[in-house]
């Protein structure tokens, strides 16, 4: 867990797991779209421990340039043990059901990217026999729901991907984490009233270090999700599709 | 979010609409009312903003930069006393003044220029402000320092977030040897000897305070506890006492107030007959003697759901005896009080900021639980001693003075307003200005 690149670091979970690795005194490769915020973020992280840490500007959306990148993070840190997946969107699913543009956008976004760089990030550590590829998934991948099924649908996929991949690289030395986080109290959920599920990042991230470093598959975070969701996944189709959820 | 919660007196009030503020580079949002907020460690309406929104500037939390050979860190608004401490106490660094909670952002602590155990040494939070950095809603940005923007800069400080969205901040950090303090703690019998004790260890001690029983009448009325401590370096290895651990938190607000007048005179007898009250050589880690009260999470629910007041105003030294005596005598005869009473004597340094609350005097500060008209009333007893002493309130823990005494109080408040950013505003600017207008 030395040298780590995070995708999608100026979000709120990613900032705050990319604490938890400075204070280990990790090596940081940071990849984001706005460079004022990767360069505060990056300031922040060298006072917090990070021996280095160096920014990347790219959108995700740009699938071709993966290579590149993991190029570009490998040079940069001398090698690269650790990557943490976590950039996103949160779909406006009206908007989404109602254009097939915005549709395909949001799965590029939130599922392709990620399949993309976890290709890319799995050959290579499967040729150098070791790593971690920590991908944030959702609980809202586990099973379509009216309110959010475009969101849900590329979480779901990014689960399904992230599992097989597990199984493939397992026996080659190389860790497939699949985290699901349930409601975190983020900017991306800015508009929603906040009960007692929800979680602040810093908790997120913990949990999130913890997983990475004793090699779970599957993290449902804050832990009580996993209950919840065993219920979800189960309610029969018969009254499932009658539900408002 | 509720309005309890949003400020620290959980009195009970109207829902609060909270904004976050993302990055120190986002522009403001364009809306009507607005007014930044903190950790909501104000007592009671400076840190709301009924029927307007509250940017909540948590998350502007990040470290800018800190050098360890001058002590001078710069840091986003929203980063806490608490991760100041952590980055600066390893290298030999510590606040150079603290309020006795190290929960509170440096945006709160500069927009109400707080004040700890060591004023009489060295003045309040704005005086080691070495400038900030000021967004107002038309998008202007303000650098203000001593010299740069210097009108902004005292407005600014203890203004309350009225001025506009502070930023990021550079604070001067003070030396230490370490989290240690040494000090010894004392009985008095009342406010005469308090002052007599205070005044005679100004010189040698950095760190005065007392804690006071506000149960205590006729001839013990005015007894209390003086304690005072200066930085120490570490002890002989063995000789410390634990750094403290954990935490316990009040994991709900009881139905009814847990402070009455019966636990009330009973934790205070205790409280003072305790054998640590009288001690003569007593070393403290930074946490316990400074922030005691952060070691019992949500310890402001205790109050129940009615919430309560924070009342601490400053009398001039020459008057201070006769009048928080007869303040005593109020609280004591109401039995509306609370064991939660400080008294502290500031000294001379004049304030940085036009509508800062330290002022030479003694300051006295005092829980009461909300009990409806009777505390109100009680309340405004006191505001009237206080007024005619020519003393002051302290905004960040007022919820009800009347706009008349904040006026006298804060005779600069015309200079201070024409500073206000139009779509700045808060329940408590709205109160003591008369004005109605959001």
């Amino acid at each position: 867990m030395r040298r780590i690149l995070i995708m999608g670091a100026t979000s709120a979970i990613a900032e705050a797991t990319a604490r938890e690795f400075a204070a280990r005194g990790a090596a940081l490769f940071l990849v984001g779209r706005n460079a004022d915020r990767l360069a505060a973020i990056a300031d922040d992280l060298r006072l917090r421990g990070a021996v280095q840490v160096d920014t990347h500007l790219m959108d995700a959306r740009e699938l071709t340039r993966y290579p590149q990148l993991v190029d570009a993070a490998t040079q940069c840190l001398g090698g690269l043990d650790t990557a943490l997946i976590a950039h996103g969107t949160l779909s406006d699913q009206p908007a989404a059901q109602a254009s097939i543009e915005v549709l395909l956008d949001e799965l590029q976004v939130n599922a392709l990217s990620h399949m993309a760089l976890c290709t890319e990030l799995g050959n290579r550590f499967e040729a150098q026999g070791h790593g971690c590829i920590a991908v944030i998934s959702s609980v809202a991948g586990d099973r379509g729901r009216q309110s959010n099924y475009v969101y849900g649908a590329a979480k779901a996929a990014v689960s399904a991907f992230t599992s097989g991949l597990r199984q493939r690289l397992h026996s080659k030395g190389v860790h497939v984490l699949t985290i699901k986080p349930g409601f975190v109290d983020t900017p991306m959920t800015a508009a929603f009233r906040k009960g007692p599920l929800w979680a602040t990042p810093a908790t997120v991230a913990k949990a999130i270090v913890g997983a990475i470093q004793r090699g779970t598959p599957v993290l449902y975070t804050p832990w009580f999700w996993w209950p919840i969701m065993q219920i979800i996944r189960n309610i029969p189709e018969a009254i499932f599709r009658r539900l408002k959820l | 979010m509720r309005g309890h919660g949003v400020s620290w007196g959980r009195l009970p009030g109207a829902a609060q609409q909270l904004l976050p503020v993302r990055s120190r580079h986002d522009a403001l949002p364009d809306l009507p009312s607005m007014l930044p907020w903190g950790n909501g460690r104000s007592y009671g309406d400076s840190c709301r903003n009924d029927g307007g929104v509250l940017l909540d500037a948590r998350a502007l939390d990040r470290y800018i930069a800190f050098d360890p050979a001058t002590g001078v860190i710069d840091v986003e608004a929203g980063v806490l006393l608490s991760a100041i401490i952590d980055l600066a106490l390893p290298n030999g660094w510590f606040l150079s003044v603290t309020p006795g909670t190290r929960a509170v952002t440096v945006g709160g602590a500069i927009a109400n220029d707080v004040h700890g155990k060591n004023h009489h040494r060295a003045g309040s939070f704005g005086h080691h402000v070495l400038g900030f950095e000021l967004l107002r809603s038309d998008g202007t940005v303000l650098p203000c320092s001593p010299t740069e923007n210097p009108e902004w800069f005292a407005a600014t400080i203890g203004g309350l977030g009225l001025t506009g969205l502070i930023r990021r901040a550079r604070l001067q950090l003070k030396r230490v040897a370490g989290p240690w303090l040494r000090g010894d703690s004392q009985r008095f019998g009342s406010l005469a000897e308090y002052i007599a004790i205070a005044a005679a260890s100004e010189r040698d001690w950095e760190y005065t305070v007392a804690w006071l029983d506000c149960s205590a009448a006729g001839r013990r009325l005015g007894r209390g506890i003086f304690m005072r401590a200066n930085h120490a370096p570490a002890p002989a290895a063995g000789a410390a006492p634990p750094a403290p651990r954990g935490s316990l938190r009040l994991p709900f607000t009881p139905p009814l107030s847990a402070v009455n007048g019966l636990s009330l005179r009973l934790f205070n007898t205790l409280y003072f007959h305790r054998p640590a009250a009288a001690a003569r050589d007593a070393l403290w880690h930074y946490r316990p003697y400074f922030y005691p009260l952060d070691a019992i999470g949500d310890w402001n629910r205790m109050y129940g759901p009615q919430g309560f007041y924070q009342y601490q105003c400053v009398v001039p030294q020459a008057d201070a005896e006769r009048v928080l005596t007869e303040m005593l005598q109020r609280i004591a005869a109401s039995g509306l009080g609370s064991f939660l009473v400080v008294l502290k004597t500031f000294g001379d340094h004049a304030a940085r900021g036009l509508l800062s609350f330290p002022r030479p005097g003694v300051t006295l500060a005092v829980d009461f639980p909300n009990r409806g008209a009777r505390t109100l009333a009680l309340l405004d007893a006191l505001d009237a001693l206080t007024r005619s002493a020519g003393g002051a309130v302290y905004p960040a823990k007022d919820a009800r003075m009347s706009a008349a005494a904040f006026q006298q109080y804060f005779p600069q408040w015309q200079a201070f307003a024409r500073h206000v950013d139009p779509k700045f505003t808060s329940s408590f600017w709205r109160r003591v200005t008369g004005s109605t207008t959001q």
